[in-house]
């Protein structure tokens, strides 16, 4: 594949990196501020798809920022996989920052301006992953994005927020310094470089398996916004963040971030032939397929609404890494066509979590009996996202799980295919409840006086994903040709 | 043992430059007493300006002031003239060994008006009142 | 080999401004500042030519009073001493914009006399990262520690006790070092360092070598506060004032590591240390390895940010040291990339440290709460140091990181790999707890407000602005430390790797 250099990928990633500036600077008036947060989510979307049609046609952009270690520059590279992440996420950005601006002026909270400046770096770091050419830039932006969410996670500067922001933290930059470093420098002493190339860089090292496999597993728990367990604590908690932080941050962005490095070590640092030679493969598919079921289970068992949906991704996350580990072409195009999908679905739940907040201020399961009356939009939004998450047709969610059911059973994994059964099956378990009791429970004498629906800020952006989940079942195409293009170019 | 011995009185001088360093050493560590803590050190610095000054002795040699006239005629003998560079250097490191005894006695000053006394424990116990 | 007499200019600079800012500082302070400011602008445009041209021409040299080596004094440049010149010179001149009006609020009157010391103190590291002559290393040694004395002794509370134990413990590591240099002497007849180089190997008597060589090394290594010597550095640096320690701590024990360098590299050689003596190799990486962990933990203990910073110096005095003795390519480029930016981190941290010092009188944790609301600027800046620190990149600290783990990777010592990352992480619990308790300030207060402090004296613009510049060079360093490897420190590289 031939890379044009090209100041875009820098551009794209920077918008919203010199966006946060003015933003800081318009903490005075608000709606100045808003426009330009609006400004900036509308240019990255356009500057992203403007890169669109060259890596459809088989082309690519690649821009070097600075030589930093021999083999190793701080380098951009937009490449088919990098793209389809990227435009996930530019595209949901501009939708969570329309919800955003409705939602923290419903509840009218403190420091909007940093909250608003913290997004925008996130978004800029979760961008810049997505066009990393090299596991240094990767690991440089993973580390921008953990740090820059840290004020976003601990927004309400209480207790409770302090706790979470100190998991948080310890969580994830204390697996990214102990785990992922380590196995990055053994890597770059292997191999010599850090590239993402096209059938791993380790192939020809001659490594042990059990090096190989440490190095595996120190990746797989380094990146630990992945969620796999046992470092998945930090999604729950997480949970404390305002709303569209946790829609945005843990349902799409930072957990993504996650899988994405981990898809990135497996494809183009390993190499699925390698893990193949070396039977490493079933390392993932178990600690995935673990913590799908644990995940799933323990998302029953949740009453707070946001923290069965943290829960619930913590399990979807793990189809991704399954469909990876499968090494067959087949899974590892579901694993990476799921992150969309699960991506529109699951925005679209915490966007609805958020918005049932905003208008009647309820956190918790039991106590939304009947409110689907009052908010039928939201509630409908609500059931999309649900079932595309569930893997129903005619959703989204139902052409990533099929393809990875279809990757199981090539790759001869049956027992894997009996996973992605039972999880569906939980799947619907946590779901169904919550819109049954919304649509079909009374509710509690004088609970839901005067609830309506939320502001229409908040409601036209859930309504669109929701929509955007349906239409990803008919219209699968662009996303489907990058995933196929990544998996075998 | 008769060879040690031998060793001992064959160079008797380095000898007592390493015993005279341990007492120093001794005091510094050892002393509560900061006075005595700084004596010991100079007993240490003498005890190596003296190994210096004793590596440049010479039997029978003369001082290192040369006449220009003879050394032009007869050329320099340099066995039988004393190596200046020890004892140079040597000046060099008194100057040095004066100046932080100067700061050390002037630093004991102020500690002394602060607390009222030089014993350390005596000092450690005023700290932790 | 050329001869240039423009890096003896540097040196001079601020020696003679010492003499300049004692006599007209004693009749008025309005003297002092651009005095001192101009000499070391002076010696920072000077250094960066210095720089210059000993990339482009190598080795420089230049005797003094004329005197011809081996038997004068040699002022040497090559790229390593260039480049800490430059160092020294940039570090010192930022530390200088905090230094004045800190220590025109702490030692009011007696400003000139700081600053005599002060300039003299830099003047003294200048000359030790130069000189060739192992005798005349020993003078500036003596002439830096003095100073440090003097400067540590002003500060208040027990900095008088700390600055005499630091004496006695200064100089039992001078006198080491002394009585190595007698050895040496006694075995070569010669202190020019090239010149003892080339002797050295001709030399008969192994033991009387070893000992020379372990008397200048352990010498140095309590001069540098190398685990377990290291007992005196915490209260010199933390009672010093805030004016000297924003200076000496960033400085002093990189100098010194600096220092090792030249002893084993350009008066010993690598040979002699790394093939004639493995077993002393793996003692020194296991008490640098050691080192570093006890003295993260220790750093954990502390309710103060300065006391907190000593304990980082002494870790990262670790990190360097067993760089070094890694031998080999990877670990000594790290070493010396370290070098520049754990001075250019430390100072960070010191200068924010000073800055918040100046602002609210303290340093104690407990009065810190708030903070980022009242000096946003000055803890972004601390947070730009604590990330580099920790080795976040594309902060510089990370890029060293680096090269030292890769080093310690490939000299297979999994000891030192496992400290360096242990640290890490206790450098990033160290410096989130301090984030944690600025950023929220008093959780116990209403939801998500936090209280409204009285705005206090605001720190001097160049004091901030030096804060800044310091912090931008943290990031800029570090995205340009492939030019900086590739430029400078490959060149600086002592023979043999």
């Amino acid at each position: 594949m031939i890379y044009q250099s090209s100041i875009w990928p820098l551009m794209a990633v920077l918008v919203s990196l010199c966006g946060a500036i003015p933003i800081l600077a318009s903490s005075r008036k608000p709606n100045l501020r808003e426009s330009w947060t609006l400004l900036i989510a509308a240019a990255k979307v356009i500057i992203v798809a403007s890169l669109l049609p060259t890596v459809l046609n088989g082309g690519g952009f690649v821009f070097t920022i600075a030589e930093v270690i021999p083999n190793v520059p701080i380098q951009l590279r937009v490449d088919a996989m990098g793209m389809f992440f990227a435009l996930v996420a530019s595209i949901l950005w501009f939708f969570t920052s329309v919800y955003s601006i409705g939602y923290m002026r419903a509840l009218d909270e403190h420091d909007q301006t940093r909250y608003f400046a913290s997004f925008a770096v996130a978004i800029s770091a979760t961008i810049g992953v997505a066009f990393s050419a090299n596991l240094l830039t990767l690991y440089l932006f993973y580390e921008v994005l953990s740090l820059s969410t840290y004020p976003l996670v601990t927004h309400h500067q209480d207790a409770e927020a302090k706790t979470s922001g100190r998991k948080y933290l310890t969580y994830i930059l204390g697996t990214s310094i102990g785990f992922a470093l380590p196995a990055m420098l053994l890597t770059y002493q292997l191999a010599g470089t850090l590239d993402f190339t096209q059938g791993g860089i380790l192939a020809g090292s001659g490594a042990s398996p059990a090096t190989l496999g440490l190095i595996l597993v120190l990746f797989l728990f380094g990146f630990a916004k992945a969620g796999l367990m046992p470092f998945h604590g930090w999604l729950p908690a997480a949970m404390v963040a305002p709303t569209p932080v946790s829609s945005f941050l843990h349902g799409v962005a930072v957990v993504k971030v996650g899988v994405f490095s981990i898809l990135r070590v497996i494809f183009h640092i390993f190499g699925p032939d390698l893990l193949l030679d070396v039977h490493l493969g079933a390392v993932i598919t178990t600690l995935a397929s673990i913590t799908i079921l644990v995940a799933s289970l323990i998302a029953l068992t949740q009453d707070n609404l946001k923290r069965r949906l943290a829960y619930s991704t913590i399990g979807q996350l793990s189809y991704m890494i399954l469909g990876a580990g499968m090494l067959s072409a087949a899974g590892m195009t579901g694993g990476l066509l799921h992150i969309a999908m699960h991506a529109f679905g699951k925005i679209t739940l915490f966007f609805c979590a958020g918005a049932i907040f905003v208008a009647s201020g309820k956190k918790y399961i039991s106590q939304m009996d009947g409110l689907g009356k009052r908010m039928p939009i939201t509630y409908l939004a609500f059931f999309f996202g649900s079932l595309s998450i569930i893997g129903m047709p005619p959703f989204g969610g139902f052409i990533s799980k099929w393809s990875l059911a279809t990757g199981a059973v090539e790759s001869g994994q049956l027992i894997l295919l009996l996973v992605l059964l039972v999880s569906s099956m939980l799947n619907a378990l946590y779901f169904f409840p919550i819109v049954y009791r919304g649509f079909f429970l009374p509710a509690a004498e004088g609970e839901l006086e005067g609830v309506k629906e939320a502001p229409l800020f908040c409601l036209i952006p859930l309504s669109i994903t929701a929509f955007c989940s349906l239409g990803l079942f008919f219209w699968p195409t662009i996303f489907l040709q990058l995933a196929k293009m990544a998996v075998s170019p | 043992m008769e060879d040690f011995i031998a060793l001992v009185i064959a160079k008797y001088n380095y000898w007592l430059y390493v015993i005279l360093m341990m007492i120093g050493f001794y005091a510094m560590i050892g002393k509560k007493n900061l006075i005595k803590k700084l004596i010991g050190m100079n007993i240490f610095q003498t005890a190596i300006i003296l190994m210096f000054v004793s590596v440049g002795v010479k039997k029978g040699g003369a001082i290192p002031i040369l006449d220009k006239h003879e050394v032009l005629v007869n050329g320099i003998e340099a066995a039988r003239i004393v190596n200046p560079l020890p004892h140079v250097l040597m000046l060099t490191a008194i100057v040095v060994s004066v100046s932080i005894t100067g700061v050390a006695l002037a630093i004991i000053l102020r500690i002394y008006r602060k607390y009222g006394t030089l014993e350390e424990d005596e000092i450690m116990e005023k700290l932790d009142q | 080999m050329t001869t240039s007499n423009l890096h003896m200019y540097v040196m001079a600079a601020p020696l003679i401004c010492a003499l300049f800012v004692n006599l007209l500082g004693r009749r008025s302070r309005r003297y002092i500042a651009p005095l001192t400011l101009g000499a070391l602008l002076f010696s920072s445009v000077t250094a960066c030519s210095v720089l210059t041209n000993a990339l482009q021409n190598g080795r420089l040299s230049y005797t003094v009073g004329n005197w011809t080596p081996p038997y004068g004094i040699e002022l040497i440049i090559d790229p390593l001493s260039a480049l800490m010149l430059l160092l020294i010179s940039v570090v010192a001149l930022l530390a200088t914009c905090a230094a004045l009006p800190s220590v025109q609020r702490e030692q009011a009157g007696k400003e000139h006399l700081f600053f005599t010391l002060y300039l003299i103190l830099i003047a003294g590291l200048m000359g030790l990262v130069m000189t060739g002559d192992a005798f005349n290393l020993y003078v500036l040694l003596e002439i830096t520690s003095i100073t440090t004395y003097g400067l540590i002794a002003m500060g208040k509370g027990r900095a008088v006790l700390s600055s005499f134990n630091y004496i006695i413990m200064g100089s039992i590591g001078a006198c080491f070092y002394l009585l190595g240099v007698g050895y040496i002497y006694i075995l070569t007849g010669t202190l020019n360092m090239a010149d003892i180089a080339t002797r050295l190997p001709l030399v008969q008597g192994d033991a009387a070598v070893a000992t020379a060589f372990a008397f200048l090394i352990v010498g140095l290594f309590i001069k540098m506060a190398f685990f377990p010597l290291h007992g005196w550095l915490p209260h010199a640096y933390g009672d010093a004032p805030m004016g000297a320690s924003v200076m000496i701590a960033p400085l002093m024990t990189k100098v010194t590591v600096y220092l090792m360098i030249r002893v084993m590299f350009s008066i010993f050689s690598p040979q002699y240390e790394f093939l004639l003596h493995p077993g002393i190799q793996n003692l020194v990486i296991w008490a640098a390895s050691i080192g570093i962990v006890c003295a993260s933990l220790q750093a954990l203990a502390q309710r103060d940010i300065k006391r907190m910073l000593t304990y980082i110096i002494i870790a990262e005095v670790g990190y360097m040291v067993g760089g070094i003795w890694l031998a080999n390519d990877q670990g000594m480029t790290g070493a010396i990339l370290h070098i520049v930016n754990d001075a250019l981190m430390t100072l960070c941290l010191f200068l924010a440290a000073a800055t918040i010092f100046y602002r609210i009188g303290s340093l104690h944790f407990d009065d810190l709460k708030g903070l980022y609301q009242r000096m946003p600027l000055t803890m972004a800046a601390f947070t730009v140091g604590a990330f580099s620190m920790i080795g976040v990149p594309p902060t510089a600290g990370f890029f060293s990181k680096w090269y030292l783990i890769l080093g310690g990777i490939e000299a297979g010592h999994w000891e030192y790999v496992a400290a360096l990352i242990f640290s890490s992480l206790i450098n990033a619990v160290l410096f989130f707890r301090l984030i944690e308790i600025a950023y929220f300030g008093d959780v116990d207060h209403a939801h998500g407000h936090a209280p409204t402090l009285q705005p206090a004296a605001p720190a001097p613009w160049y004091m901030q602005g030096s804060l800044l510049v310091t912090a931008a060079a943290l990031i800029i360093v570090g995205l340009g430390s492939g030019q900086l490897v590739q430029g400078v420190i490959k060149l600086a590289l002592p023979t043999g790797f």
